[in-house]
């Protein structure tokens, strides 16, 4: 169990000399703390893996340094990190039994037989995988075979972390949900660091209390759900996290004001040091913009379709060459084909370049 | 179960049943009846019944006991030579390249020898051994051995099992190569993690992944060593003495050298079930240890397909029928 830092970890599948734009993974420094359930987010290609590959040792980074406790491992080989990895289709060793399996990381390491019943027993109960302890591991469903590799992951108790490469892929939805707050409760039952990395963002957000989101090699936010939801520091963020996701417009801003298409929105706080010559855009989720009658003082906008999720319907809607979707309240119909807009100026964010302008208060 | 039954279906199979009929079950049955005859030229045939079966499996007449003595040598041959190729293909495999332009050039060289035919093969050791002009034979004996495949049984063995080991262990190699190859990387990554040694990865992963194409290679190699005529028959001719006279060299003699037809039938018959059994009993055994993994761990019926185990070594009938 440790503390991990990254400083200035970067990868590059073509050497360093290549231009950082190829990286795989660019640039990063950031902690994770001991104990911490952490999800990697990001789509298909943004280097979750190589991240995750980087500090099991599978890879070795191009630059930079990986710290456990403050101890440089960089060089250290997979073998030495103490460190488990659960992969994203099962592997199973097929001569071994179950609990042959389980027991495999912790005879490598030489822990004393009594030890490893224990944990292995342990093990065994925490997956409800008892009844198939004393069973060979072939032809076993992939689900039972996920969970043997899940549980050679969990098996040895002083590893530094726990990452886990998408593991739920080949497992059915419910038991996905099953196995998901299993490794929740795992958690909290082990006192692990567990990593996860996924590309599907209900998984994330149920299974980690920090997610990491990155976004083409580059960490782009790290904070809590709620965080990512209310402050998306990065419109790849904001546009990812929430269904539907977070409505990016161009607009002009001017100290309290943001102009879109003549019309003027109120913002919470001041934006008077805008960067120059940067691309201005507001960001605003689906959730605080209302969708009402059109009437004076109100942006209107054309509406494309309203789509009803039983909780909650939602008016898709065009600004011009721009999509916005917003709450459309109980009772609006929009029969018109029209609706004004009504934004929550709180939640309004100011964006440069795509990355979160902080205004003064 | 309501299935239909007609009985013209039956035509349909025998288009099949000609072509096996012409080109197996005939020739074999030419077989069958010489070796129930004894011929003393002019094609004139004696009945003999099952006489020659006694006979070659009685060692104290002259056909048993060389067939007895032959088939001893054959056996011990194909342990020697599967003991030393199996495991050395195997070696080879894991210590070839993963990529790059070297796995071509790998590929390339260890495919060579297999490319050569077998009496060139022969030819290469016959020459490469001689004591007077083969580089093989002149430095042994310049350094001090005294090697002479032509006189000595001991140096006719080595030689023999030494030009088979560096014929074949290629296909051992490539077999456990390909083998290898289809292991996912994740396989290797999980075992790093689970730490490892070289050694628990090659009994964990490695062993249990090429189990099938290692029993393809035994089963290959058993039945091409257990055949062998060509090479032991072009660098030895059997000798000295009969020391390196296998099955095929013996049936051989028998049948074109002393033009025994009847005897020689006899022989090729019990060499032909001898191949037949042998492989079956190690298809079998080797998918056996396979199935019964499988029936432990699921509880379900694992029905493996049998039939197809008396059909696979079949092909070893046909140059048998070639020599006699």
């Amino acid at each position: 169990m440790a503390r991990i830092d990254l400083v200035d970890l970067a990868h590059s599948y073509g050497g360093n000399d290549a231009p950082q734009e190829s990286f795989a993974l660019k640039p990063v420094t950031m902690t994770w703390r001991q104990g911490g359930a952490y999800a990697l987010l990001g789509p298909s290609g943004c280097g979750k893996t190589t991240l995750l590959n980087v500090i099991s040792g599978i890879i070795t980074p191009s630059r930079g340094k990986i710290l456990f406790d403050g101890v440089d491992i960089t060089p250290l080989s997979t073998q030495k990190r103490n460190i488990a990895q659960v992969f994203q289709f099962p592997v199973i060793y097929d001569t071994m039994t179950v609990g042959q399996n389980l027991a495999f990381p912790l005879k490598n390491r030489g822990v004393p037989k009594a030890d490893i019943d224990r944990r292995v027993a342990e093990i065994g109960r925490l997956l409800d995988l008892e009844p198939y302890l004393n069973r060979k591991a072939t032809r076993l469903t992939a689900d039972a075979k996920q969970k043997i590799s899940l549980g050679r992951g969990l098996v040895r108790n002083d590893v530094a972390a726990v990452l886990f490469d998408e593991p739920l892929t080949v497992i059915d939805p419910e038991l996905k949900w099953q196995l998901r707050s299993k490794l929740k409760a795992l958690h909290r039952e082990l006192d692990l660091t567990m990593i996860y990395v996924t590309h599907d963002q209900t998984e994330a957000l149920t299974f980690a209390d920090t997610v990491v989101v990155m976004h083409d090699g580059r960490v782009v936010q790290s904070g809590t759900p709620a965080e990512l939801f209310d402050k998306p520091a990065h419109t790849f963020v904001g546009y990812f996290i929430g269904s539907p996701g977070m409505n990016i417009l161009p607009a002009e801003v001017r100290g309290r004001e943001a102009v879109i298409d003549g019309h003027v929105i109120a913002l919470n706080r001041a934006y008077d040091k805008l960067p120059a010559g940067a691309k201005i855009e507001i960001g605003v989720r689906p959730e605080f913009v209302e969708a009402v009658a059109p009437g004076p003082g109100l942006l209107t906008a054309k509406i494309e379709r309203i789509d009803d999720l039983g909780r909650i319907r939602f008016a898709r809607t065009r600004l011009g060459d721009a999509k916005l979707a917003a709450r459309a309240p109980a009772g609006f119909a929009g029969s018109d084909g029209s609706a004004g807009l009504k934004f929550d100026p709180s939640h309004v964010h100011v964006y440069a370049d795509s990355l979160l302008v902080e205004g003064a208060a | 179960m309501d299935k239909t039954v007609n009985q013209k279906a039956w035509f349909l199979v025998l288009p099949v049943f000609l072509v096996v009929a012409f080109s197996a079950v005939l020739p074999l049955m030419t077989v069958v009846n010489y070796s129930m005859q004894d011929t003393f030229g002019n094609n004139q045939f004696f009945w003999n019944g099952v006489g020659w079966f006694k006979e070659l499996l009685d060692p104290s007449t002259d056909l048993g006991g060389r067939f007895l003595a032959s088939l001893g040598r054959n056996l011990f041959f194909s342990m020697v030579i599967l003991a030393i190729e199996v495991p050395l293909g195997i070696v080879v495999a894991l210590s070839m390249p993963r990529e790059g332009w070297t796995v071509a050039a790998c590929l390339i060289i260890l495919a060579l020898p297999l490319l050569i035919p077998w009496n060139v093969v022969g030819t290469i050791w016959q020459i490469f051994g001689r004591p007077d002009i083969g580089l093989l034979g002149y430095v042994l004996n310049a350094i001090g051995i005294d090697y002479n495949y032509v006189s000595n049984e001991v140096d006719a063995w080595v030689t023999v099992i030494v030009m088979d080991v560096w014929h074949w262990t290629s296909l051992v190699a490539l077999l456990c190569y390909a083998g290898l190859k289809s292991i996912p990387d994740a396989y290797y990554q999980a075992a790093q993690i689970d730490g490892a040694s070289r050694w628990a990865v090659f009994k964990a992963i490695q062993l249990p992944k090429m189990n099938r194409v290692l029993l393809i290679a035994v089963l290959l190699r058993f039945m091409d060593s257990f055949m062998i005529y060509t090479e032991p028959f072009v660098v030895t001719g059997g000798g000295p003495g009969n020391s390196t006279t296998f099955v095929s060299i013996e049936l051989v003699k028998i049948a074109l050298g002393q033009f025994d037809l009847g005897k020689a039938a006899a022989l090729s018959l019990v060499y032909n079930l001898i191949i037949l059994i042998v492989c079956w009993v190690f298809y079998t055994v080797m998918t056996n240890a396979g199935v019964e993994r499988k029936v432990q761990a699921s509880s379900e019926p694992a029905a493996e397909p049998k039939p197809s185990a008396a059909l696979k070594p079949v092909p070893a009938l046909k140059p048998k029928e070639g020599v006699a």
